[in-house]
């Protein structure tokens, strides 16, 4: 037996895994489940011998034996939206009484996935693991083996939400190591259009977070999203994120991770009729021993098609930062536009920045651009701020503030843009006035 | 105001003023002039705190204290400017909010109160007009997508607001055509007032036409190889640099 199938078994063994089940689920999810249970026994939990994880180390998750999350309760008045439509889950388990659902316009579903499947309500039926490669993502087979619940968020055709929908999940760490595998289906009709946050939170205590978020854009839909990953410092967070995009669909999509310790986050977008557009911006910002994991893979199924990555990234003490981003452009997906840029800040001489943009194209009539920047503060911005009284430190936060404005002033919720502010404010030395600049 | 005395100045090793001396009393406006790779550039670095510079020897009086003890910022407190030969375009900051942070700076190291929004508002659009700088420039930020012209016309600004003491404008002709020359030089003219002194570092005597020095250094090769009036200006426009290996030098203002 090798090495990664021994790992793989006692790491599912730790997690008190096999397979779960939703009472009145149908067969097909339970197939689904049995056919991710044997992919992720397979695969195993990935080593660094593996390309896509050669800079992240799991090692010591795969010798921690994890117990999957119970119900627990939490206070959640830290992190509620004034005013949205909010879903709670609690490790990974609807939790009623913290959500706060609140009227929804005609033709809009906001619920709890596993209410959804034991309807049988075929939208979520037909859409759940749709977008999902097992074999390339085995926490994502894990989570479909085992997810117990999620958001299900389904749009009408032409239905608009005007509150931010927010899904909030709070993990509540226990005695020992705790995991959960919160699932999400967001599926949208033609021209249908919402607002959407993706909250990661933690109370503390060593927990594995394995999201799986799934978006399905019929023609014309219009879906922002914010995915804000905020998770306490034991925590580590391995998340998939999936989109399949009609014609002339939209995804504007930023990707704030701040939290865990380890945070691996892969976006798999797919861009499968003509027009469809996919912005995945994100902004990762760590310090002290942080290791956060960005994979992107974006695919131009279709001509005329446009995508857009920027990615910043600002890092302290001994942080360190990996960025794989590959755009793929299908034959024929011809008059493709896509660009995609990562840049990162290095604020300590421990930091270490590891970012390989691909591109891997098949037509020959496309627009791509792609690149990737590492570096410090201009030293030269610095001395000209200095030069007309400004203070040493106060420059620094300046200028590092402004670097990653540009991402932070893309986020569509003025509260989640006021947290991502907190937190630059927080980190940076004279960032209180920093943020008065913007 | 400024006493430099015997001024040895290196970068990596390599030495580039090779003993300066110059007075500069409150009011004055110096030129320095001298061809490229002079040291020009340098003298302006050092006086503005400049970091990598090093001093080898000699000594930087400034209002009767030692100048070389202070950081950039403290300089810049204390009342010295420097306008940059190469302004740096800092993205995402705006031009008003960086004025009102080194003027509060500024303020708060005299042990004033710091300006409120409103009047540094009105501040700002009456130094703007000082040196017609389009007010839409006030919004973006500092320097970045200006003109050449602009950005020199927005250290002039960033001066008339700034008031210091003792400006120094480090080739703030290059690069301009002889409009936004004048523009720049009327900023430079409305800001004397008899007590603020001026170094002005140039490799072309045309800008002394209009900001007309009260002396002119010539250095060449790390060291003041002459002094004089205005008249040393034209001087070198007729004749060029060369003609001064040949004459004895005179130092000192």
């Amino acid at each position: 037996m090798s090495q990664t199938a021994t790992t793989a078994e006692t790491f599912i063994d730790g997690l008190d895994a096999g397979i779960g089940s939703i009472e009145g689920e149908s067969e097909a999810i339970l197939a689904l489940r049995l056919e991710a249970s044997r992919s992720f026994a397979a695969t195993g939990v990935p080593t660094p011998k593996q390309e896509e994880w050669r800079f992240t180390n799991l090692k010591a998750l795969a010798a921690t034996p994890h117990d999957l999350g119970g119900p627990a309760t939490a206070d959640i008045s830290p992190w509620r939206l004034t005013d949205s439509h909010r879903l709670v889950f609690v490790n990974g388990r609807f939790a009623d009484t913290l959500s706060q659902i609140g009227e929804l316009p005609e033709g809009v579903t906001i619920g709890s996935l596993a209410t959804a499947l034991s309807a049988e309500n075929e939208r979520a039926v037909f859409a759940l693991g749709k977008g999902v490669d097992l074999e390339s993502h085995p926490f994502a087979a894990l989570n479909t083996a085992n997810f117990v619940d999620g958001a299900f968020i389904h749009l009408n055709r032409g239905a608009v939400v005007e509150k931010p929908i927010h899904l909030l999940f709070v993990s509540v760490g226990g005695d020992g190591p705790i995991w959960s595998a919160p699932r999400n289906v967001i599926s949208a009709d033609p021209t249908a259009q919402a607002t959407i946050v993706e909250h990661y939170v933690g109370t503390g205590g060593e927990t594995l977070t394995v999201p799986v978020t799934e978006f399905q854009l019929a023609p014309g839909a219009n879906i922002k999203h914010v995915r804000l990953q905020e998770e306490g410092r034991e925590t580590r967070h391995i998340a998939l994120q999936t989109s399949r995009q009609g014609r002339d669909s939209r995804l504007e999509s930023v990707a704030l991770n701040v939290g865990a310790a380890l945070s691996r986050t892969n976006i798999d977008a797919e861009l499968g009729a003509p027009g469809a557009h996919a912005s995945l911006d994100g902004l990762y910002l760590v310090e002290d021993a942080q290791h956060t994991d960005t994979q992107i893979k974006v695919r131009h199924a279709a001509p005329h098609c446009t995508s857009h990555e920027l990615y910043k990234g600002i890092l302290d003490g001994k942080s360190r930062a990996v960025f794989n981003g590959r755009i793929v452009v299908d034959p024929g997906a011809q008059k493709t536009d896509a660009i995609q840029s990562n840049r990162n800040l290095l604020l300590s001489a421990g930091a270490l920045v590891n970012s390989n943009p691909q591109l891997e194209i098949l037509a020959d009539d496309v627009r791509c651009t792609h690149g990737s920047t590492v570096g410090r503060l201009d030293e030269e911005a610095i001395f000209y701020l200095r030069s007309r009284g400004i203070a040493r430190s106060t420059a620094e936060s300046l200028l590092t503030y402004a670097f990653a404005a540009e991402i932070v002033q893309e986020i569509p919720v003025a509260e989640i843009r006021e947290r991502m502010e907190r937190h630059l404010v927080e980190r940076l030395p004279q960032g209180e006035l920093a943020r008065e600049a913007f | 105001m400024l006493e430099l005395n015997n001024l040895h100045v290196s970068v990596d090793g390599t030495e580039i003023l090779k003993g300066i001396d110059l007075e500069i009393n409150p009011g004055e406006v110096h030129a320095i002039m001298g061809p490229n790779g002079s040291g020009k550039s340098t003298l302006a670095s050092v006086l503005a705190g400049r970091e990598e510079y090093e001093i080898t020897e000699g000594d930087i009086t400034y209002s009767g204290a030692d100048l070389t003890e202070l950081d950039a910022e403290t300089r810049a407190r204390e009342g010295i400017f420097l306008a940059f030969q190469y302004p740096v375009e800092i993205p995402g900051v705006s031009n008003t909010y960086f004025l009102r942070s080194a003027l509060n700076a500024i303020r708060d190291h005299r042990g004033e109160t710091p300006l409120d929004a409103m009047d540094f508002l009105s501040l700002v659009k009456e130094k703007a007009k000082l040196v017609k700088l389009d007010e839409k420039l006030l919004k973006r930020p500092v320097n970045e997508g200006f003109s050449g012209g602009e950005k020199k016309r927005n250290e002039i600004f960033h001066m008339a607001v700034l008031e210091p003491k003792l400006a120094i404008l480090d080739e703030t002709d290059s690069g301009l055509d002889i409009d936004a020359l004048k523009i720049v030089s009327e900023g430079v003219n409305a800001l004397r007032d008899g007590e603020r002194s001026f170094v002005v570092i140039t490799h072309y005597q045309r800008l002394l036409n209009y900001i007309v020095p009260d002396f002119v250094h010539v250095l060449k090769d790390g060291k003041i190889v002459r002094s004089g009036g205005r008249e040393l200006a034209l001087q070198l426009e007729d004749q060029g640099y060369d003609w001064l290996e040949t004459e004895p030098a005179t130092v000192g203002a």
